[in-house]
């Protein structure tokens, strides 16, 4: 039976949140995530758990470390700006091995830039969303449903790892209206022994910390982490292929921007011109071999985003030996299918 | 031969690394002590700060969490919402509490978390070598007010009790010192009660502790002891400043 609904972006993540077998939600009010807030507010005290807003975004992140610490599912909420001020909590989750999800349904920037969609938040996401040597899950979808998807296998990796998720949107998915089927099935949470839930006498205690003083020993624990990120890229980076296999023209696209530029394909195509793309869906791991696969037939490559060109630097290290082109628009302004099909015809009879 | 006195099993075995004379090793001690004597160990998680008590995970033998700076009653929040039954303490100094974690104690104190705070205020900061802190005090040297803490350029001394007491969250502030034993006595009685309150599910309690800093106030241990009689406890009065119960709110 269809049992799809009809959900705004935002709702249909907060919905996810809770089906995934997170009751405990920390935020702190921006635009355009606030659908987000209103929604667990609505549904969490009614399940009895929790939503907190609390004083700040730099709160509300140690708040998930501490539900992270205690050993439940824990989600916090925001867009560019309060992400900046998460990035210590961030740090802090990675320095003590919690997981944990934290949404950045993405605006323009710098500074209190334009509450208009953006991907400038992708170096932030990808290489240093807090200090020292750490990564986290990137997942960047790009329909209602995709966004569902994602937050279970965000929470069931984060778990899993014990590394945390983020869930990179931005104002035009949040806000978006689309049909969604939620899974049917019960989430499936690990064992937490780990967990500061209390010896109960039954264990010696459980210490949830970052700090390591001797130099040697701070090393041995990023290697072991870095072990695990290697597993991560290994096994698990995303990608979907469009129009790829006689591809003429390769597209590099993620998110709201990507959507976009499956119309201009579809354009290109119908002039003639064999375009496709292929679109990650997890920002870290980047799916390079994926995008290995997908370029190596293709004459030329145009990576599309709604900044002044971030991930194309990921796109260029992935294939060293190519010419990578790049087309965004910044600022909050979505790109045109009718300004990406210029860029693809202009690359349209371009050679190897 | 009957045994008068035990080491507390809320403590480990690890040898504490305060400097000598320095009163965060009593102030753990009636802590724990406390944590145990209401049986609450197996049920409990501390939290840590930053500031010379960050290793106050290795030292109280129960499950701890070491938080960012200043976040400990935002980490602590985290905890009690996801496990409300369970006991949580945050452990804070001066800098950490009423300087950069300034926002995370007043709305903790204002949504009246079920927490215990035990405040440390020592009047510096301790562990970073001795800078002037929001308790120093007017005219008092410290590495960072070199010609004594000038009001006039870094303001006044924050007390921290009478500013929290005025908040309907909070269910009990009392401000003690452990420079003599009647006074330990005193502050750990405050200490079992900021814990009664939160198995009692009375909301948010904090204890505030006038402690030494032997090290950087540049004074021997029994000197410091004088000097927070006769130089803090003026500024800062012991006594209760919120008991919600008695309706006590000075
Ligand atoms: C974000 C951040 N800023 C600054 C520091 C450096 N720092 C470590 S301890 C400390 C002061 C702690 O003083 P206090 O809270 O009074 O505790 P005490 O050491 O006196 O017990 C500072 C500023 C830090 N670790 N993190
Ligand atoms: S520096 Fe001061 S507060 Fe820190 S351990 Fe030494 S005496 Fe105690």
């Amino acid at each position: 039976m269809d049992q799809r609904v009809l959900m705004k972006g935002n709702e249909a993540i907060a919905e996810a949140v809770i089906q995934a077998g997170c009751l405990h939600f920390f935020g702190y009010p921006i635009t355009p995530q606030n659908e987000i807030n209103a929604y667990m507010s609505k549904r969490l005290p009614r399940l009895g758990g929790t939503y907190l807003q609390a004083e700040s975004e730099i709160a509300a992140v140690n708040m998930l470390y501490g539900a992270a610490a205690a050993g439940i599912r824990a989600v916090t909420s925001s867009s560019s700006p309060g992400i900046s001020l998460k990035t210590e909590g961030i740090s802090y989750m990675c320095g003590a091995d919690l997981p944990g999800l934290i949404i950045n349904v993405q605006r323009g920037g710098p500074g209190l830039g334009t509450i208009q969609p953006s991907q400038a938040d992708y170096f932030q996401a990808t290489k240093a969303p807090g200090h020292g040597d750490l990564k986290i899950l990137v997942y960047a979808p790009n329909t209602v449903q995709e966004m569902v998807d994602v937050v279970f296998t965000a929470f069931d990796l984060s778990d899993k790892y014990r590394v945390p998720a983020m869930l990179l949107a931005d104002g035009i998915l949040g806000q978006m209206m689309e049909p969604v089927q939620f899974p049917d099935q019960k989430p499936d949470i690990p064992a937490k022994p780990w967990a500061t839930n209390g010896t109960k006498g039954e264990r010696a205690p459980n210490i949830i910390n970052s700090l390591y003083l001797v130099a040697t020993e701070l090393e041995d624990k990023v290697r072991e982490r870095f072990v695990r990120y290697g597993e991560i890229e290994a096994n698990h980076s995303q990608a979907e292929n469009y129009l790829t296999d006689d591809a003429d023209v390769l597209l590099v696209a993620y998110g709201a921007s990507s959507r976009v530029a499956k119309r201009a394909i579809n354009a290109a195509r119908n002039q003639g011109i064999k375009a496709g793309m292929l679109r990650p869906v997890t920002l870290w791991p980047f799916p390079k071999k994926q995008l290995e696969a997908a370029a190596k037939n293709a004459a030329s490559i145009l990576t599309v985003e709604m900044s002044m060109g971030q991930m194309v630097e990921d796109v260029r290290l992935a294939l060293p030996d190519r010419k990578v082109q790049f087309y965004g628009r910044t600022g909050g302004v979505i790109p045109t299918p009718e300004e990406i099909l210029e860029q693809i015809k202009a690359l349209g009879g371009g050679v190897k | 031969m009957a045994v008068v006195y035990e080491k507390t099993t809320g403590l480990t075995d690890r040898p504490l690394h305060y400097c000598p004379g320095c009163t965060h090793g009593t102030i753990h001690k009636i802590v724990a002590e406390a944590v145990v004597e209401l049986g609450l160990q197996e049920k409990t998680a501390a939290v840590a700060p930053v500031g010379c008590s960050v290793l106050a995970y290795n030292y109280f033998n129960m499950d701890a969490v070491q938080a960012a700076h200043g976040r400990a009653p935002a980490v602590a929040t985290g905890i009690k919402r996801a496990l409300p039954d369970n006991i949580v303490f945050t452990y804070q100094g001066d800098g950490d509490l009423a300087a950069i974690g300034t926002a995370e104690i007043v709305h903790a104190a204002s949504r009246g978390e079920n927490i215990t705070v035990i405040f440390v205020n020592n009047a510096i900061y301790g562990m970073t070598g001795g800078q002037m802190a929001p308790t120093t005090m007017p005219g008092q040297v410290t590495q960072t007010s070199p010609y004594g803490r000038d009001t006039g350029a870094a303001g006044y001394p924050m007390r921290v009790c009478e500013l929290l007491s005025t908040l309907d969250g909070v269910a009990f502030a009392e401000r003690v010192a452990v420079d003599t034993v009647p006074n330990i006595r005193k502050a750990k009685k405050a200490i079992l009660k900021a814990f009664q309150n939160q198995v009692d599910k009375k909301g948010f309690s904090i204890v505030e502790i006038l402690s030494t800093c032997p090290t950087n106030w540049g004074l021997t241990p029994v000197e410091s002891l004088g000097y927070l009689k006769e130089k803090l406890m003026p500024y800062y009065p012991l006594g209760v400043y919120k008991d919600a119960e008695k309706g006590v709110r000075v």
